[in-house]
């Protein structure tokens, strides 16, 4: 049923237009807030990613890639 | 059944072509100027310097930024101290970037040149993110290459290449009105001279007097590396967030990793702002490590750079942040000042302190602690 | 097969119908009538202001864009209320505290209302940040603008005008 991924493929795109999302944009106040932010000061982040990198074996991922937010626009 | 699908691919452009019709646009990132000091003191070595990032948006569509970062190092590390001998030295690292802002997409570019007197490095990043799904959904994706000279000290015709390629995919999503999360993976691949000009292992040896001898370590030519990460961030009823992040990371050359971390902020008030973290760190050792070898040329790859080794690490982090909104500065909107510690532990276990005594290959495990602070200033214009 | 490919296109069909229902609802249909509560205290009911033109503008205190328009907005208010024009601002927050600061920072003279249960933000289907929507004098929806870019008061300038003219 090569039909049934594309036929979920389909769903998925037309929830994205069609449906609406279940959090409205008027309800983002929380995920607006700049505390919620993963990375609210980037130089301060990059800096501590380099101070672990620096003396450690594992890299990559580390930084966050962005989303959330207010959704404005 | 070729009907169906025939139709089926024309529903799915044409549900595309819906989506893109109702699509909302992005926001640029916000324009800001941060000015900050940075310190790193542990295990022999002090690192200090500035950080500095200018970023400006021009017009409705484009943001530019600017960094210069710098690291002066005194260098009297655990490697140093049984090797060789103490060093100054000063990296220098210099980045501009451009943001484009098309629709509900954002696209980067970046160009990063880090040089030191023996190490060049040039990175090239592009990435673009975009937004689905009534903004809830962020995806981005991300490639960057990059090109390194080795170089050592006191031999100016040793020149060696690196050549550095890097995949990275994010999926951010929003969960509820108070719950959001990130899933993030990266491939990094590194081909070239990729281990230290000036370090060595050490082996048995009977006929030196400390009962080891030592010989330049020896990388492979190749290194590739995955790593996956999940990171969640809670909005507390008592306006404080709470945040937690896990990665996974393995690689060819048999390492395999796995870190930790949790963090809460907290604001106090209008002006105040207080953020605790806690990280743990876990890693076991490169197939081709060992802290001391039974004999010279034992294995092919030989690595005693304990950053290669089996061990663990905690870090634990607390930052102030102060707000301040000047009411008759024209160019400013609002700033703040930062002050942030991180103490950080780290535990060997299978790398060892030769500057302790004992018989050869039972020396003490090594351990050292680390006093991290930064100290910055934020302007938003 | 005939029968299980016919289902198939069916249901297509219907998700499709679905899809065109709730994206075009709103321009050229009567704009649902509201009572909210002003900065002074007392209601005000959109229906009452038939017979102007009416500028409902959907903000929030933590929409970076929102706070750039408004000042552009008094600008508009200001300038055509003698003409037949009005302009709500209605705050969606369910808690008005962070708008009313925002408000001493940022002035305004026109009519702000706190949609603090969003029964209004969810009336009008409100899928961006900020919304605005254009009302004529027979309480029509017009023209709705999703989200902010600097210079989109050009063209709220010029829809005002085409409906004050009617």
């Amino acid at each position: 049923m090569r039909t049934a991924p594309l036929f979920a493929l389909v769903l998925l795109l037309l929830e994205g237009c069609g449906m609406s999302p279940w959090v409205k944009p008027y309800e983002r106040a929380h995920l607006a807030d700049p505390i919620m932010r993963f990375e609210r000061n980037p130089v301060s982040s990059s800096y501590r990613h380099h101070v672990f990198q620096a003396r450690e074996g594992a890299r990559g991922a580390e930084s966050s890639q962005g989303g959330g937010g207010c959704g404005c626009n | 059944m070729a009907v169906t699908d025939h139709i089926l691919r024309w529903v799915v452009i044409a549900a595309a072509g819906l989506c893109a019709a109702e699509v909302s646009a992005g926001v640029l990132p916000e324009d800001r100027a941060d000015a900050l000091y940075h310190s790193y003191d542990g295990g022999g070595v002090e690192v200090n310097g500035p950080s500095l990032l200018v970023r400006k948006s021009l017009g409705q569509n484009v943001s530019v930024s600017a960094r210069h970062y710098v690291d002066a190092i005194s260098s009297a590390s655990i490697d140093v101290v049984t090797t060789a001998s103490p060093y100054e030295e000063e990296r220098t690292e210099n980045g501009l970037g451009v943001d484009y802002l098309a629709g509900d997409s954002t696209m980067s570019l970046n160009l990063t040149t880090s040089s030191e007197n023996d190490y060049e490095a040039k990175t090239f990043a592009f990435s673009i993110g975009m937004d689905m799904f009534g903004d809830l959904t962020t995806v981005s994706l991300g490639y960057s290459v990059g090109q390194d000279k080795v170089g050592k000290t006191g031999q100016p015709e040793f020149s060696k290449d690196v050549d550095r390629q890097s995949y990275r995919l994010g999926l951010s999503q929003i969960l509820t009105k108070d719950w959001q999360a990130e899933l993030g993976l990266e491939t990094i691949t590194d081909e070239g001279f990729l281990n230290n000009p000036y370090r060595s292992v050490r082996y048995l040896d009977p006929a030196s007097p400390k009962g080891y001898s030592y010989e330049p370590e020896v990388y492979p030519h190749t290194h590739t590396s995955n790593a996956v990460s999940i990171r969640t961030g809670y909005y507390l009823p008592w306006h404080a967030s709470l945040k937690g992040e896990y990665r996974y990371f393995t690689d060819t050359w048999g390492i395999r990793a796995h870190n930790a971390e949790i963090g809460y902020t907290h604001p106090l008030g209008n002006h105040w702002t207080l953020d605790l973290s806690y990280r743990y760190y876990t890693q076991t050792a490169a197939d081709f490590y060992a802290d001391i070898f039974p004999r010279q040329q034992a294995q092919n790859y030989l690595a005693r750079d304990k950053e290669l080794s089996t061990f663990h690490s905690h870090t634990f982090g607390a930052a102030v942040s102060y707000l301040f909104e000047p009411a008759g500065w024209r160019f400013i909107d609002h700033g703040s000042l930062t002050a942030s510690y991180d103490h950080m532990l780290f535990r060997y276990e299978d790398f060892r302190d030769l500057s302790a005594a004992g018989p050869a290959g039972e020396e003490p495990l090594y351990d050292f602690t680390a006093s991290v602070m930064q100290l910055y200033l934020s302007i938003w214009y | 097969m005939r029968t299980k490919r016919h289902t198939f296109l069916r249901v297509i069909a219907v998700l499709l119908a679905a899809v065109s229902f709730s994206t075009w609802a709103s321009t050229g249909s009567v704009a649902p009538d509201f009572t909210l509560k002003g900065r002074d205290g007392r209601n005000i009911k959109l229906s009452e202001l038939r017979g102007e033109v009416v500028m409902i503008n959907f903000w929030a205190s933590w929409c970076a864009p929102c706070r750039q328009e408004m000042p552009l907005l008094n600008d508009l208010y200001q300038r055509y209320r003698k003409l037949g024009f009005t302009l709500l601002g209605v705050n969606v927050e369910q808690n008005p505290r962070a708008a009313k600061r925002l408000l001493k920072d940022i002035p305004v003279d026109f009519p702000v209302l706190f949609d603090d249960r969003n029964e209004v933000s969810k009336a009008y289907d409100i899928s961006a940040m900020p919304s605005t929507v254009l009302v004529d004098r027979d309480g029509h929806i017009r023209f709705v603008h999703r989200g902010y870019k600097p210079g989109l008061e050009e063209r709220y300038q010029q829809q005002i005008r085409t409906l004050i003219r009617e």
